[in-house]
């Protein structure tokens, strides 16, 4: 069965003065899939996370979200049309608790401007109390609850990471990127790492594009992968393919060890 | 829920203690402790304006006493009468319209803030696409225009002379009123969904952005709130001075009000209320160090501007020694003193 193309993106190409960043990059996600993005450092996968979230206009192609051209929207819009993320160097708001970070998460989806909870409107505290509600239940989710009052700066490493999952979550995403989300983690949270990002695409409905280092992540949850080197698009297939393929242990590892490989 | 409607109580129970004290003290105390108690207000509600802008939403901001100078004109001019204005304008006459307008005090002070909000609106359109120091430079640039042009336009301002015998409404009643008005107001942004974007757009601009919020949309509106009540603060103290002249919105009156937000602590309310009231009196009673101050048969001699080195230096030692301010990013909650009294007594 064909599943429809969720994100699309034809011939991105995004140049930095004379440095090309990113060259003719297209993809199709199909709706309900996990796929990865992955290639070596300075390969232009973060750059391609900026585009599509909006944070960069593309020199060049399109970006296309469910039919819809979101080429060149701002972030906030890109969010509001339901693509959320995180930072591969995490970007949480440090001096907030862990609950009013995800809180700011479901503003983009709240109703009552801010001169209604002023006049205490009953409409606008009742649905700050449904946002906090929400926030808690996220927070469960992630199994963070327990820490929901602590300034978020002050949790481990790991629950950081997994808080601004949560955030993103708020928002209400269909589609959502995570930029190397098992960065910084052990064996054992890697493994729960790589749970949690199939769980939530169950039960939030979501098409998940990460980028990942830790091969073991990438090639347990991805169905798909793309793998960019210098900017291009060197190899695109299923995890086994993937592996097997001379180009990217080229990329990865060396021109020998690819002349390795083959013999 | 019930904690809830204890909290209610309790508000409302330290609004009555207020309104008794001042009722109080508008007996009992002399003209100048009662000036000083309507100073404390008056410094309340800049300081809060101020914290909104810098403290909460890390905007930095040097253009308060820009914002101050158009309310304290809006509202002068409205509450003078023709008359008044008449005998006032000897340079060049008033405008007709700037001659015949007239308003009751209330009026008066909301258009103050609305239109320091208006043009805090038009301004920080522009300006607010600026980040950190140049923000902070842009805006100082602002507020010398407005003194500048109070300076010059004066068939609107009267000048380098200003305004002098502004009717004195702005009795305790009014100041402590706007006070608590404005603290509320802060208060009910602050504690909502909406301030916690606002403390998301200080933190963090690029992960509010990707978090669905219109960061300049809504750095705009918090930069017009606090130019609102900037505004008003600026129309209560020009009516509680009663004269008012460009020379009065030099940069240093943005400097006090800095100087109270620093020190209370950025994105701390209470901090901003604690530091409003510590400093008011203290610049008051500091008084003395300008004085001849006598050691046997020794006289110092008192150096005009000295109390405002001492301030100065207190400042850097805060900043130094203490730099989130007296009360950091906290904040007074009846929660906090319920759940100590809740303690001791399970204590006991």
């Amino acid at each position: 069965m064909k599943r429809e193309t969720v994100l699309e993106t034809t011939k991105l190409t995004i140049r930095f003065g004379g440095l090309t960043a990113v060259d003719d990059f297209s993809i199709a996600i199909p709706a309900g899939s996990i796929v990865g993005l992955i290639g070596p450092n300075g390969a232009g996968k973060t750059t391609v996370f900026n585009v599509i979230s909006g944070f960069y206009a593309p020199s060049e192609g399109r970006v296309i979200y469910n039919g819809r051209d979101i080429t060149g929207m701002p972030p906030h819009e890109v969010c509001r049309a339901g693509i959320a993320r995180t930072f591969q160097n995490i970007r949480l708001f440090g001096n907030g608790t862990v609950l009013q970070n995800v809180m700011v998460g479901c503003h983009v989806r709240q109703k009552t401007g801010w001169w209604q909870t002023v006049l205490c409107l009953p409409s606008s505290l009742r649905e700050e109390k449904a946002v906090a509600e929400k926030s808690r239940d996220l927070l469960d989710v992630v199994g963070l609850a327990h820490l929901a009052d602590e300034q978020s700066r002050s949790l481990p490493y790991g629950a950081q990471r997994r808080l601004e999952i949560a955030r993103a979550l708020a928002t209400e995403p269909r589609f959502l990127l995570l930029d190397e989300p098992a960065a910084g983690m052990n064996p054992q949270e890697t493994n729960d790492l790589m749970d949690f990002i199939r769980n939530i695409r169950e039960r939030f409905e979501l098409t998940i594009l990460l980028i990942e280092h830790d091969m073991k992540v990438v090639m347990g949850v991805c169905e798909n992968m793309w793998v960019l080197d210098y900017g291009e698009t060197i190899a695109e297939g299923s995890p086994e393919s993937i592996k097997a393929n001379p180009k990217v242990i080229e990329a990865y590892l060396g021109e020998e060890c690819a002349a390795d490989a083959d013999a | 829920m019930t904690e809830n409607r204890i909290k209610i109580a309790l508000n409302f129970a330290a609004t009555g203690i207020l309104a008794l004290f001042l009722w109080w003290a508008q007996d009992f105390l002399g003209g100048y402790s009662i000036q000083i108690l309507n100073l404390i207000a008056v410094n309340i509600i800049l300081a809060v304006s101020l914290n909104l802008i810098y403290g909460f939403t890390g905007m930095f901001s040097l253009g308060h006493a820009g914002f101050m100078a158009i309310g304290a004109y809006a509202c002068s001019i409205l509450i003078m009468t023709p008359g008044q204005k008449e005998m006032l304008f000897i340079l060049q006459p008033a405008y007709p319209w700037v001659q015949n307008a007239q308003a009751p005090f209330l009026v008066a002070v909301i258009a103050g803030g609305v239109l320091a909000a208006l043009v805090g609106l038009l301004v920080g359109a522009p300006l607010l696409r600026l980040g950190d120091d140049y923000l902070g430079i842009a805006t100082l640039g602002f507020a010398e225009i407005v003194r500048v042009l109070a300076n010059n336009i004066p068939r609107i301002t009267n000048g380098a002379l200003g305004f002098k015998g502004i009717p004195d409404y702005a009795n305790i009643w009014w100041n402590f009123g706007w006070c608590l008005f404005t603290l509320y107001v802060i208060y009910r942004l602050i504690n909502s969904n909406f301030g916690n974007t606002l403390m998301a757009i200080r933190d963090d601009e690029p992960a509010a952005k990707a978090m669905g919020i219109n960061v300049f949309r809504y750095k705009l509106l918090s930069f017009t709130i606090g130019s609102f009540f900037a505004g008003i603060g600026g129309a209560l103290l020009a009516s509680l001075v009663s004269t008012i002249d460009p020379k009065m919105f030099l940069f240093t009156l943005t400097f006090n009000v800095l100087m109270i937000v620093v020190t209370g602590g950025l994105g701390s309310i209470t901090g901003s209320v604690l530091a409003s009231i510590a400093i008011t009196i203290l610049l008051e009673w500091l008084r003395f160090v300008e004085n001849p101050i006598f050691l046997g048969d020794y006289e110092l001699k008192g150096i005009p501007g000295m109390r405002m080195v001492v301030f100065s230096l207190a400042l850097i030692i805060i900043i130094l020694f203490r730099r989130e301010g007296l009360m950091g990013m906290r904040e007074f909650g009846w929660g906090r003193l319920l759940g100590l009294v809740h303690k001791r007594g399970e204590a006991k």
